[in-house]
């Protein structure tokens, strides 16, 4: 065991697949000489050399689009995209090639290629350096979305990640990469891809989140001071889902919060809620609860608070949800 | 030194662009420019010329006869197609666009595998085992990177594999040609692009897509070869890219071949071309038909005559006929296949979809 940050568990994941498997390649923009803007590739060039740790050209679309080709070639490509907000260049490539290959070539081409990038508000940073894209990202089918939210989860997903047949948006909570640190195995391990896990059981209500929400939500718990008992879920995977954990949560508590930080409107917890209308209705004692972002763009740092879920804004979702 | 009124502007690079033409539209050759073919080769690329014309055209018909989707014709541009596909082998990579079907054919994709794409059947689009042509990009010029990449790959891999894309002239409008070209430039692979600049993107005319006088002097800027050849000139297009193939396979990188040439016919079936261009125009292009001047040629060299002229013209249409009825007894495809292929196993809301679709 040893004891990582989120960045750190990134690192050592990238480091146990490339040493394991040669056809994995890791490329993006600084990822090699300079090991990323936020060290995630950091020594692996060194480790591994400039022909499977490769810095490219600021392209995101190319790098993407080239992911494609290499994929499809017998390569397993790990492409970093500097900052989620960068990858919308990359959009068509993702929406009308990779998530379609295996369906347009019936099979007789893949593309298991993996997109990881660090995404999410709160670090006071500039324009479309905080965004929250996962739900346009899980609207494309053929593409997974995996978000992790501590370093064990991190590296045992990176390692699903990389090894799934298909394609897989790694999106990694900026916010949080240096401030949650764990014990975690040096060896070899996985967690698999579309399986929740359950932080916290509790019988009075669920409570939802993902990515860097998921601390927000435990500072919340804690505030809580078992004033109820809460069941924590942590989705890890956006797309596919574990519709069934949180389906046999919502009929175990009746009551139901969902926290995201991507806006409200065509929000994943959306989908969450149409999941649990559909199988757990007459189990739910309120109505689900929502504490999202608001549908405005990501606003510049002085703003940014306002934006963010925070423990405050859970708390009183939690005591609307508990009062109905 | 001091340079105080006296800094001349110095000359940095000079740049050419040439252009490579080796069959005159009178049949004339240039023997010193031709590659080195013999006469059963040329009779066998003949052959291709032709299938493929005789395919377009039973195609289009298929279509005004409802038996067909939309369809892309591709009637001027045989030889861009016969030219590029002959000189790759059968790994090589091909990402083609939406106007490739005779690549395709030449290629070895099933004839009735492409008319059941183009009849809306996805199974059309699966590669023969062992032969890498990928499907048919839809969106223009997005494929250009995907031989990057593959080019990538197997420069990394080491296999000796060549990757190739085919756009039209629109395309290279587009940021993604440029990015394609730039990563292959940068890390030399073996990549070759192959622009038929077919003067038209739908209605707008080359021009109003570029104000460079060629698309080949496009690879400057990336530091790769560029060079265009006469697109109705299929000795010269098989050259070409027959060089471009055997510098890519010496690890010297990659090439942008822009064959200049025109499309005969309308954009797609849904398009009427005599909104925005004159029938002398295409008159005058008719006259550099790339099969007619080949015939010329080999009429000269006693390598075709009336007879064999119309044999191929008859196994032509023999093969395509027989591809069309084996087409059209097809049994439909699976339903269920639209869930089959998304992922490399269901996911349980896909299960749960399929349930509530197909019961």
């Amino acid at each position: 065991m040893v004891i990582a940050n989120i960045v750190q568990a990134v690192n050592m994941g990238l480091k146990q697949e490339l040493a394991r498997d040669k056809k994995v390649i890791v490329l993006g923009e600084d990822v090699g000489v300079n090991g990323g803007v936020f060290r995630a590739t950091d020594g692996l060039q060194k480790e591994f050399g400039p022909d499977r740790v490769i810095d490219t050209p600021l392209a995101e679309l190319g790098i993407v689009g080239a992911s494609i080709g290499m994929a499809v070639n017998g390569l397993k490509p790990v492409a970093e995209i500097q900052f989620s907000g960068f990858m919308y260049a990359a959009f068509d490539q993702l929406l009308s090639h990779a998530g379609r290959i295996r369906m347009r070539s019936r099979g007789r081409f893949t593309c298991p290629m993996v997109v990881r990038t660090p995404y999410g508000g709160g670090i006071r940073a500039l324009e479309l350096h905080c965004e929250s894209g996962e739900s346009l990202f899980s609207h494309i089918p053929g593409i997974k979305m995996v978000i992790p939210s501590n370093p064990y989860d991190t590296k045992g997903l990176l390692a699903s990640a990389i090894r799934d047949p298909d394609p897989v948006i790694f999106y990694e909570p900026m916010r949080v990469y240096r401030a949650i640190k764990q014990d975690i195995p040096e060896n070899e391990y996985t967690v698999p891809l579309g399986k929740a896990n359950i932080v916290q059981e509790g019988d009075d209500l669920t409570l939802i989140a993902w990515g860097a929400m998921l601390k927000t939500c435990q500072d919340a718990v804690e505030k809580l001071n078992n004033k109820y008992g809460v069941e924590l879920i942590d989705m890890r995977t956006i797309n596919p889902y574990d519709a069934d954990m949180v389906i046999n949560s919502v009929k175990k508590t009746g009551r139901c919060i969902i926290v995201h930080e991507a806006i409200r409107t065509c929000g994943f917890a959306a989908e969450l809620i149409a999941a649990i209308n559909e199988k757990a209705l007459l189990s739910l004692e309120a109505p689900v609860v929502r504490v999202t972002a608001p549908d405005v763009p990501y606003p510049l740092a002085k703003l940014e608070n306002y934006f963010l879920p925070d423990v405050n804004r859970i708390l009183k979702g939690i005591e609307k949800v508990m009062s109905f | 030194m001091s340079l105080e009124g006296n800094m001349p502007k110095k000359v940095l690079k000079e740049f050419k662009i040439e252009s490579l033409q080796i069959l005159g539209e009178d049949g004339s050759c240039d023997e010193s420019l031709m590659p080195k073919l013999s006469n059963d080769e040329i009779k066998r690329i003949y052959e291709k010329l032709v299938l493929i014309r005789v395919f377009d055209q039973k195609a289009f018909n298929m279509q005004r006869q409802g038996r067909l989707g939309t369809y892309i014709q591709f009637k001027g541009q045989e030889a861009c197609q016969v030219g590029t596909a002959l000189p790759l082998k059968d790994d090589d990579f091909i990402f083609p666009m939406y106007r490739n079907s005779g690549l395709l054919i030449v290629r070895n994709q099933p004839i009735v595998q492409i008319l059941q794409y183009w009849g809306g059947d996805e199974r059309g689009q699966k590669a023969p085992e062992g032969i890498n042509n990928f499907p048919i990009s839809i969106p223009v010029g997005t494929q250009s990177i995907h031989a990057s990449g593959a080019a990538w790959a197997a420069k990394l891999r080491g296999t000796n594999q060549v990757a190739c894309a085919w756009f039209g002239e629109g395309a290279t409008s587009k940021g993604d040609f440029h990015e394609a070209l730039n990563f292959a430039g940068v890390f030399n692979l073996p990549a070759i692009f192959i622009c038929e600049n077919n003067q038209f993107a739908i209605s707008v005319p080359r021009a109003k897509q570029t104000k460079s006088d060629t698309i080949a002097q496009k690879a400057i800027a990336y530091g790769i070869e560029g060079l265009q050849v006469d697109g109705m000139d299929i000795f010269a297009v098989y050259k070409a890219m027959k060089d471009a193939v055997e510098k890519a396979r010496a690890g010297n990188g990659p090439t942008l071949i822009e064959c200049f040439t025109y499309r005969m016919g309308d954009h797609s079936t849904s398009d009427d071309a005599s909104r925005y261009r004159s029938k002398e125009e295409v008159e005058m292009w008719i006259k550099k038909d790339p099969i007619e001047r080949l015939e010329k040629y080999m009429r000269k060299k006693g390598l075709l005559d009336d007879t064999y002229k119309a044999k191929v013209l008859a196994d032509s249409q023999d093969i395509v006929e027989r591809a069309v009825t084996e087409f059209e007894k097809l049994p439909a495809p699976e339903p269920k296949d639209i869930f089959n292929y998304v992922f490399a196993e269901l996911t349980p809301e896909q299960k749960e979809q399929m349930q509530d679709l197909f019961g």
